[in-house]
């Protein structure tokens, strides 16, 4: 088996929580191998992370340019390919740079590639076996992998628990050097950032969260006046934004807001990975949905069945009495 | 000006009027009672390119990788407003993992001449690995998560990708290439019977893998590394500890918890 | 007898007979009215084809119903009668007008037939009739201009106020009324002056307290008001004519041709385009109005019609609600486009699309196709089809609301709006609880019965309305009814589907839903759904002949086949809400009210706006998908009317009017304070063995 990266994001210097995760997969796979993590960017940012991450990998290959400065997937995916030795297993977390990186990054490596794996069960021969969902998460699935030439597998963000044991302690090697050419098609312009609503969820330590089952537009008035009852927020889930019913800033998700609040109340909400994806810090989470076989019942910790609309004007009552 | 493009879509089980459950062998999901459509993704990239064309002129080709069946979301991406339909099919073909399935592609975006090639950002799979990969075959620039495209001349767009926080990343790249397509990048068109009785006699080509010129051992089964062992529902774990009773006992739990927990201020 | 004052058509100004200008006056005015006519009529021809020579007994039922009886003016009181009197003095007047206009040429003219006794009594008919008109425009005009009634306001984005217009039309009127009476009066005070016996004028008549008003002034005076007064209406009369296809008061014209020719069967839907079969409309180029001239004939003379009563807006639940429709908008901006497109002056202009014109997407998608506004219309204006016409032109353009696609397409692939799968269709009757106090066939595989049981979709899936279904198959077996359903060969029965302009899988699911009905062997067939009913019964054809549950339950309660008991809480107060389908669109009004009353001692009592008055509770089918402009529900205006009219419980007989009342009662802050049931429920719940 080639040699394990560990592709390491980050944001403002600091490494993101799928670097620590991605030591916890590494293991996972082969519960001995020695782990590089790969760190491209460019300054002091990039050192910053390289610092942040050696303790739990036992080396850092570290790549600066200018041209990185914005990790813009298309420059980074050339100097990998001119970096990484050719039978690697390159670990990428499948986010929004993940899935622009990697399934070019594998055909460029002639690797295998894999999106979203969720779990690892051991290696086979020359085939890894790797867990996987498919349907939105209503199924999962066994697959193997070949990674005789290498492979490119890009793991989904919290399916492993940080490891925070820090019990490698590897050096940085500078790598700049062989990056080689770095021109590319695509270039980084700047970021546009989603409007601030009037409420910054990011903030909030008790968030009312609300899903499909509210049903209708005119029925967030109750969420919000159980939210006003218990001295929360009404945040929501993807398909609320996608109606136009709460603005983009409420959304909580991977591609919306992380939020790390105490108490999360998750009213009519199915617990989809992306949403879930969104919630940080281990909250007290309290699922209410008219499904009982909602996913959102096997991460909370109380749940009970019942229809929102009724049950939170109820709740609401008795939290205003006491 | 003038843009031809390429659009991949594939055809899926609608998710939303299906119930997604494992067969009793475990080898695929139940499809007895299935309904199918083109996926979600791929129609919000036949939109776009139907909205771009509209505005710069040239024309849109849809083209799947499938059987005969497939041909029906062909046709309702022609209904929708695309010019030409492709289906490439070939026994050899099934089995194919991703990369196969890129090669493929592949092999039919080059014996055209697209100035842009669009895939969904993500299908059935959930692995939005096809568009990727044909852009590194082709050696293409890439751009996936696109939610907002804008032509600035015949050489170059203008993209937005959907990034992280609702934030949306600008990137400026070079034509011709291949971007993955978001949902809500814009408001897809309705298809309605009428227009899909329309086309319902339009003629759509078939090419196999020798039309192709594609190696048959490098795709379908035989050359896939990337293979499915079985299909499972994960075990259950403990979850959430289930309140019952009636709603006021419910409720009366419940609120000892939060405020337990800090959630009542 | 020598004249006591000059006629007009012997009268001389300086050299020049007026004569001439009683003779250019009309010819003037009828050749330019001709043309203004003509003008008018070129968009009618250009239009598309509409059938309306069918049923000519009932067309002239109408028209002496609605037209001549003015049946619908008094629906709104005041405005009622005042319009009353101006319509029947107008045609009381009509033969004095014709009669004045040649007066002008002969002096002492009078139609055949009126120099007698006949004349005489219609002298003092016409008397009072000019007396009323005149009294009634003032009072029209003091209410248009300074009490200034809401539903004449014209909201800023459709352009300027109208009052203008209304008040001048009210004074050019009564100017013919003030100006024919000064003419006679003018005369009879000569008469009096010169000592000739005077001609009789009816007391307290117009010209009655003109004569005496005048009865003082030189016989120059007389004369000259004499003169002036005839010229002045006989201009004013052309002047009016060639007026009135200029505006609102071209209903003045129509108005007997757009009664005559408006639709006489209520609850279908028009054909695509009149003349084409169902099996040929695959081959049409365009479905719907995209443009003017896609309107038939008929629309367009709608179009035309319009008073600018605002009487359809007054009763729009869509209005109610601020959601962007005005019914009185769509044709008062359709017949400026018209008149703009088609203008006496210059060419013809080629037609763009309306949507995006002068008529707004959302604006058409709004509408619940209640049938309130065409309920109202004293004119006969139709506003179901034209609507569904625009829909129909959207989709076909692709132009459908995001939405409304996936339950479009949910219908498609699985027969049902919510995706559900098809073979769970009839689920509802597999329900333990259920199955063990009723059993339910389903009429497959060779099974039959007398009665075929539609339940449609709402009530074969939704969870609650699940409960209708159950209450109705418990309701039939009560009443001994021998009944199957048809299970999984059940579709939607497509009534919001075809309103929404998706004509092409209405059509699928028509035929589709005929073969499996037709395959079943019923005789008849019953249905707690009024969306089915009328889709059932108004536009599928060929069928067995299809009933409301509330007609089952009446007619086994006459013939003792099911008998109710007491009412279990005599405190609620009941109100029974008529859905749209079940009352508007199919006269059922009396049949559920007999089924509730029914019930002993059940204490009822009636909205306000009832019967053909019902307030939409916000629609049914594709609609509860749609999401709205709006600052309110409708539903919770009808909640609070239930309320007002002293009621704790709502009765529907719409599954669509349940769904969108319980809602409405938790959105309203009313929970506790009212319910909401079905009749078919009720009924179930004091059922008595």
């Amino acid at each position: 088996m080639g040699q394990i990266f560990a592709y390491i994001t980050y944001k403002g210097g600091v490494a993101d929580d799928s670097a620590l995760e991605l030591v916890a997969a590494a293991k996972k796979i082969d519960a001995g191998a020695s782990v590089t993590a790969v760190v491209a960017g460019s300054g002091t940012d990039c050192d910053a992370v390289c610092n942040d991450v050696a303790a739990s990998y036992s080396d850092v290959w570290k790549i600066d340019s200018d041209l990185m400065a914005y990790p813009n997937a298309e420059v980074i995916r050339k100097a990998l390919v001119n970096i990484l030795p050719g039978d690697s297993i390159v670990l990428v977390p499948h986010d929004t740079f993940g899935m622009d990186l990697s399934p070019g990054l594998s055909i460029k490596m002639d690797s295998a590639f894999v999106a979203d794996a969720v779990d690892f069960e051991g290696i086979d021969g020359d085939n890894l076996k790797i867990v996987r969902q498919e349907y939105g998460g209503a199924v999962s699935t066994h697959i193997t992998c070949n990674i005789a030439s290498g492979a490119v597998i890009n793991v989904r963000p919290g399916a492993f628990q940080p490891d925070e044991s820090k019990s490698a302690g590897g050096s940085v090697v500078d790598k700049s050097g062989d990056a080689g050419d770095l021109t590319v098609g695509r270039k980084y312009l700047e970021i546009v950032e989603a409007e601030v609503g009037d409420v910054d969820i990011t903030k909030s330590e008790v968030l009312v969260s609300i899903g499909r089952g509210i049903e209708d537009e005119d029925n967030i008035e109750v969420a919000q006046e159980l939210a006003d009852a218990m001295g929360a927020d009404v945040s929501c889930s993807r398909p609320i934004v996608d109606s136009k019913w709460l603005e983009k800033s409420r959304q909580v998700g991977t591609s919306g807001q992380t939020v790390k609040p105490k108490v999360y109340m998750a009213m009519g909400i199915s617990g989809s990975f992306q949403h879930l994806g969104g919630i940080k810090g281990n909250p007290f989470m309290v699922a209410v949905n008219k499904n009982p076989k909602a996913p959102i019942f096997q991460v909370a910790d109380v749940g009970v069945v019942a229809d929102i609309l009724e049950f939170m004007p109820e709740l609401t009552e008795k939290i205003s009495e006491g | 000006m003038n843009m031809e493009i390429l659009v991949c879509v594939k055809r899926v089980p609608d998710t939303a009027e299906n119930e997604i459950e494992v067969n009793s062998d475990g080898t695929d999901i139940e499809r007895d009672d299935l309904v199918y459509s083109v996926n979600e993704w791929d129609n919000y990239a036949v939109e776009e390119a139907i909205q771009i064309v509209d505005k710069v002129g040239g024309s849109v080709t849809v083209v799947t990788v499938g059987d005969d069946e497939s041909e029906e979301v062909l046709r309702r991406e022609m209904a929708m407003g695309a010019n030409n339909g492709l289906l490439l099919s070939d026994d050899a073909f099934n089995g194919s993992d991703g990369k196969g399935i890129a090669t493929i592609l592949k092999a039919a975006a080059e014996k055209g001449n697209y100035d842009l090639i669009m895939t969904g950002a993500q299908a059935d799979a959930g692995a939005g690995q096809v568009g990727g990969m044909m852009a590194a075959m082709m050696d293409l620039p890439y751009a996936s998560l696109v939610n907002k495209i804008e032509v600035i001349d015949d050489k170059k767009l203008k993209v937005g990708r959907e990034i992280e926080g609702g934030n949306q990343e600008m990137n400026e790249i070079d034509m011709p290439c291949v971007l993955s397509i978001q949902t809500g990048i814009n408001e897809p068109r309705y298809v309605g019977i009428r227009g899909i009785r329309k086309v319902a006699s339009v003629e759509i080509p078939v090419q196999g893998a020798s039309d192709l010129g594609v190696d048959a051992g490098a795709v379908g089964a035989a050359g896939a590394d990337v293979k499915l062992v079985d299909y499972f529902v994960p075990e259950l774990g403990e979850g959430a500890e289930m309140l019952e009773g009636s709603t006021e006992e419910i409720i009366g739990k419940l609120i000892e918890y939060l405020k337990a927990k800090g959630g009542l201020k | 007898m020598e004249p006591v004052l000059i006629a007009p058509s012997n009268f001389f100004i300086g050299f020049f007979p007026t004569v001439i200008i009683s003779f250019l006056l009309p010819v003037v005015g009828v050749g330019l009215f001709t043309y203004i006519m003509a003008k008018r009529i070129a968009p009618l021809v250009k239009a598309a084809p509409d059938y309306r020579f069918d049923h000519i007994p009932s067309r002239v039922m109408n028209v002496l119903k609605i037209w001549l009886a003015q049946w619908r003016q008094p629906r709104y009181m005041v405005a009622g009668v005042l319009h009353i009197i101006i319509f029947f003095g107008f045609l009381a007047l009509a033969i004095r007008s014709t009669s004045l206009v040649i007066i002008g040429l002969k002096e002492g003219f009078v139609l055949p037939g009126m120099d007698g006794t006949l004349g005489h009594i219609y002298n003092i008919i016409k008397d009072y009739a000019a007396t009323g008109v005149l009294i009634a425009c003032i009072l029209a005009a003091y209410r248009r201009g300074v009490l200034r009634p809401e539903r004449y306001d014209v909201p800023e984005k459709y352009g300027h106020d109208h009052t203008g217009e209304a008040v001048f039309v009210l004074g050019v009127i009564a100017t013919l009324m003030i100006t024919e009476s000064l003419f006679e009066a003018s005369y009879v005070a000569a008469q009096v002056q010169k000592g000739v016996p005077p001609e009789f004028l009816a007391p307290l008549t117009l010209v009655w307290f003109l004569k005496y008003i005048i009865l003082n002034a030189s016989i120059d005076t007389l004369q000259v008001l004499h003169i002036a007064s005839y010229y002045i209406h006989d201009f004013t009369f052309f002047f009016f004519l060639c007026f009135l296809p200029l505006g609102k008061h071209f209903h003045v014209i129509t108005s007997f041709f757009n009664v005559f020719f408006m639709r006489v069967k209520k609850g279908n839907i028009k054909p695509v385009k009149h003349g084409v079969s169902d099996e040929e409309l695959d081959d049409l180029e365009s479905f719907g109005v995209k443009k003017l001239e896609d309107f038939t004939w008929k629309h367009i003379l709608d179009f035309y019609s319009c008073a600018d009563c605002g009487r359809c807006s007054d009763q729009c639940p869509a209005n109610a609600v601020s959601r962007p429709l005005s019914p009185r908008f769509i044709s008062i901006k359709g017949r400026d486009k018209v008149f703009n497109n088609y203008p006496l002056n210059g060419p013809f202009l080629k037609s763009r699309p309306l949507i995006g014109d002068i008529y707004e997407e959302d604006e058409i998608w709004s509408c619940t196709t209640c049938g309130a506004c065409e309920e109202e219309c004293p004119l006969g204006i139709e506003y179901i089809d034209k609507i569904v016409d625009l829909r129909r032109g959207m989709v076909d353009e692709g132009m459908v609301p995001q939405s409304l696609q996936k339950p479009l397409s949910a219908v498609e692939k699985r027969g049902n709006p919510w995706g559900k799968m098809e073979k769970k269709r009839a689920d509802w009757a597999k329900d333990k609880e259920f199955a063990e106090t009723c059993s339910v066939k389903v009429l497959e595989k060779g099974a039959t019965a007398d009665v075929l049981y539609f339940v449609d979709s709402i009530s074969s899936f939704d969870d609650r309305m699940q409960g209708i279904a159950q209450a109705t198959a418990r309701v039939l077996t009560a009443a001994g009814v021998d009944f199957g359903v048809l299970g999984k060969a059940e579709k939607d029965s497509g009534n919001e589907i075809r309103r929404f302009g998706e004509e092409m899988l209405f059509q699928d699911l028509k035929g589709q839903n005929t073969d499996a009905i037709m395959d079943s062997g019923a005789s008849r067939i019953v249905t707690a759904d009024p969306h089915a009913y009328n889709a059932l019964k108004n536009d599928y054809n060929g069928l067995p002949p299809v009933e409301h549950i509330s007609q089952v339950v009446t007619r086994s309660i006459k013939d003792g086949s099911l008998r109710l008991g007491r009412i279990e809480d005599e405190s609620k107060v009941y109100t029974y809400h008529d859905p749209c389908y079940l009352g508007r669109h199919n006269g059922l009004y009396e049949d559920p009210r007999e089924a509730l009353n029914a019930i002993e001692g059940i204490r009822t009592v009636e909205m306000l706006k009832s019967r053909d008055r019902s307030f939409c509770c916000g629609g049914g089918g594709l609609m509860l998908f749609y999401e709205p402009e709006e600052e309110e529900r409708m539903g919770v205006l009808r909640a609070n009317m239930a309320a007002d009219a002293g009621a704790n419980v709502i009765v529907t007989a719409c599954p669509f009017c349940l769904v969108n009342m319980e809602d409405a009662i938790k959105v309203a802050g009313l929970e506790g304070k009212m319910e909401a049931i079905d009749l078919v429920e009720l009924i179930d719940r004091h059922i008595v063995k």
